[in-house]
């Protein structure tokens, strides 16, 4: 009885066994057969560009992102978006990346002194401006950078100077108007240029010193004033693909793509210049 | 040597010391409350404490702007009703420190006190002891090594809070700068022998605060042993 048990049972696995094969084998073939067809095609080189760029690009790049990849078939792009001097250490610390786009000239030197970057592939892309934001509820009567009162503000918030590149231009502007020390003690600063937005979209900080660009695609903040393009350096947007990049020719598809008419357009309708 | 500004040092010391304070006592009392209680929904309570450990500090940070900003449920009252604002000062510091420790200090009382021996306690009660006294006589003492690593660990936790923070207290040099903040803002400026500096310190700090509260444990385990 038990032998009989057991021939039932090993026969039954049998059958499960060859049927699995089976299925299996016809699934092989199935997939072959769709294969065939697309091998015949010429192949696409797969490539992801892998895309350091400033926090203040971040809507305007992701806009045009489908655009390139439509033109540029087989490329992918994948963003890596913070400030530009973190981002120039991390690449600087060996950090993956095919394109570098910094909102700041200063981090794009840095990178080709200590050659980092293909320095002919290096152009600037386009241009920003620096505008006083203020909350939509505020009540504030300024109407220009010269208006700034510092008693009457109790937070405003600025890029951190030092590491920030929008703090920078924000210090040399309040500096050239003699507003930097009186406002020392209303200082709150910000890791970068999208959290300088955030406390002030937020209600936060009173004021808040920002890019047209980050003013721009916001819903909850004001542009009060803009600053004067001689109160600060240029503040320009220089890109170049990345030394290390292991795909050259996409990442400098990529740079030329920004300064064609398509990819300016598409700076343009986020508030860039 | 280098031209140093040690205010980092003092304000995340008092930070931390502050919201250590409040997360032991509201720990230590939550904890006892529920322990050995069982009732509907204890799970979900303690999932939600414990929550904080798990989330990402701009998680933390984003929630405690809505409860908090100016513009926030609580922020807005307080402004109201007592001109008291917690965003963009130190106080946003101790609350995220709170927040994001209060976990810890949680998770060590319920372990201490949920491996008490209850017939300990029952037999100070039939004793004629209060439940009062039965606490602080019977179940404190016994409960003591746990809740001391819980008190370090959230003080070490507070000692690091960064994310929540940043989002918080903002970043005002003299005023919310800690130490992880310091450390941030040096690296990302390039100043890296500040930073260095302030990496030593909270590595020093930290490693000794757990490498005696090990010691500690284990000379106070062996010593109960052996009585």
């Amino acid at each position: 009885m038990k032998r009989f048990l057991l021939s039932v049972l090993f026969v039954m696995l049998s059958v499960l066994l060859v049927g699995c094969s089976e299925t299996k084998e016809n699934e092989d073939t199935d997939a072959m057969d769709q294969e065939t067809p697309e091998a015949d095609a010429t192949p696409v080189e797969e490539v992801e560009l892998l895309i350091s760029a400033a926090a203040s690009l971040t809507d305007a790049l992701e806009d045009l992102k489908t655009d390139f990849e439509e033109a540029n078939e087989g490329v992918t792009v994948t963003y890596n978006f913070g400030s530009s001097g973190k981002l120039a250490t991390n690449i600087e610390n060996g950090a993956p990346s095919d394109v570098f786009l910094s909102a700041s000239s200063k981090d794009m030197n840095d990178m080709e002194e200590k050659g980092l970057i293909v320095n002919e592939s290096r152009e600037d892309f386009t241009t920003n401006a620096l505008v006083l934001i203020a909350h939509n509820d505020s009540d504030s009567t300024f109407t220009s950078f010269e208006d700034i009162d510092p008693a009457v503000i109790d937070h405003f918030a600025v890029g951190e100077p030092e590491s920030v590149p929008v703090g920078r231009y924000t210090k040399e502007t309040f500096e050239n108007l003699n507003l930097w020390e009186p406002l020392q003690d209303k200082l709150v600063l910000g890791s970068d240029v999208r959290q300088v937005l955030t406390h002030v979209e937020m209600g936060n900080a009173d004021y808040g010193v920002v890019y047209s660009s980050d003013a721009f695609i916001s819903d909850d903040v004001k542009v009060l004033a803009e600053a004067d393009a001689d109160w600060h350096e240029p503040i320009v947007y220089p890109g170049a693909v990345v030394a290390e990049s292991k795909h050259q020719e996409a990442a400098q598809k990529y740079v030329d793509y920004l300064t064609s008419d398509e990819g300016k357009e598409a700076l343009q309708k986020f508030g860039f210049k | 040597m280098l031209e140093m500004d040690y205010s980092p040092l003092l304000l995340s010391l008092k930070v931390a010391a502050i919201s250590t304070f409040f997360v032991f006592l509201a720990g230590v009392l939550i904890a006892y409350l529920l322990a050995k209680r069982d009732f509907f929904g204890k799970s979900i309570l303690e999932a939600l404490f414990l929550l904080p450990l798990v989330l990402p500090p701009t998680v933390v940070g984003f929630g405690l702007l809505i409860l908090f900003g100016k513009k926030g449920w609580i922020g807005s009252w307080l402004i109201e009703w007592f001109d008291f604002q917690i965003v963009f000062t130190w106080i946003g510091a101790v609350i995220a420190s709170i927040v994001v420790s209060f976990p810890l200090m949680y998770q060590s009382a319920a372990a201490a006190f949920e491996s008490l021996d209850e017939r300990l306690s029952n037999a100070a009660r039939t004793m004629g002891a209060t439940e009062w006294r039965v606490f602080w006589s019977v179940v404190f003492p016994l409960a003591w090594p746990g809740l001391l690593a819980g008190l370090v660990l959230s003080f070490a936790r507070g000692l690091g809070e960064f994310g929540a923070t940043l989002m918080l207290a903002g970043y005002i040099p003299g005023k919310t700068d800690t130490i992880p903040m310091a450390i941030y803002f040096a690296v990302e400026s390039g100043q890296m022998e500040k930073a260095t500096f302030w990496v030593v310190i909270i590595i020093t700090f930290g490693f000794s605060l757990i490498l005696w509260v090990n010691w500690w444990s284990k000379r106070s385990i062996r010593r109960f042993t052996r009585s």
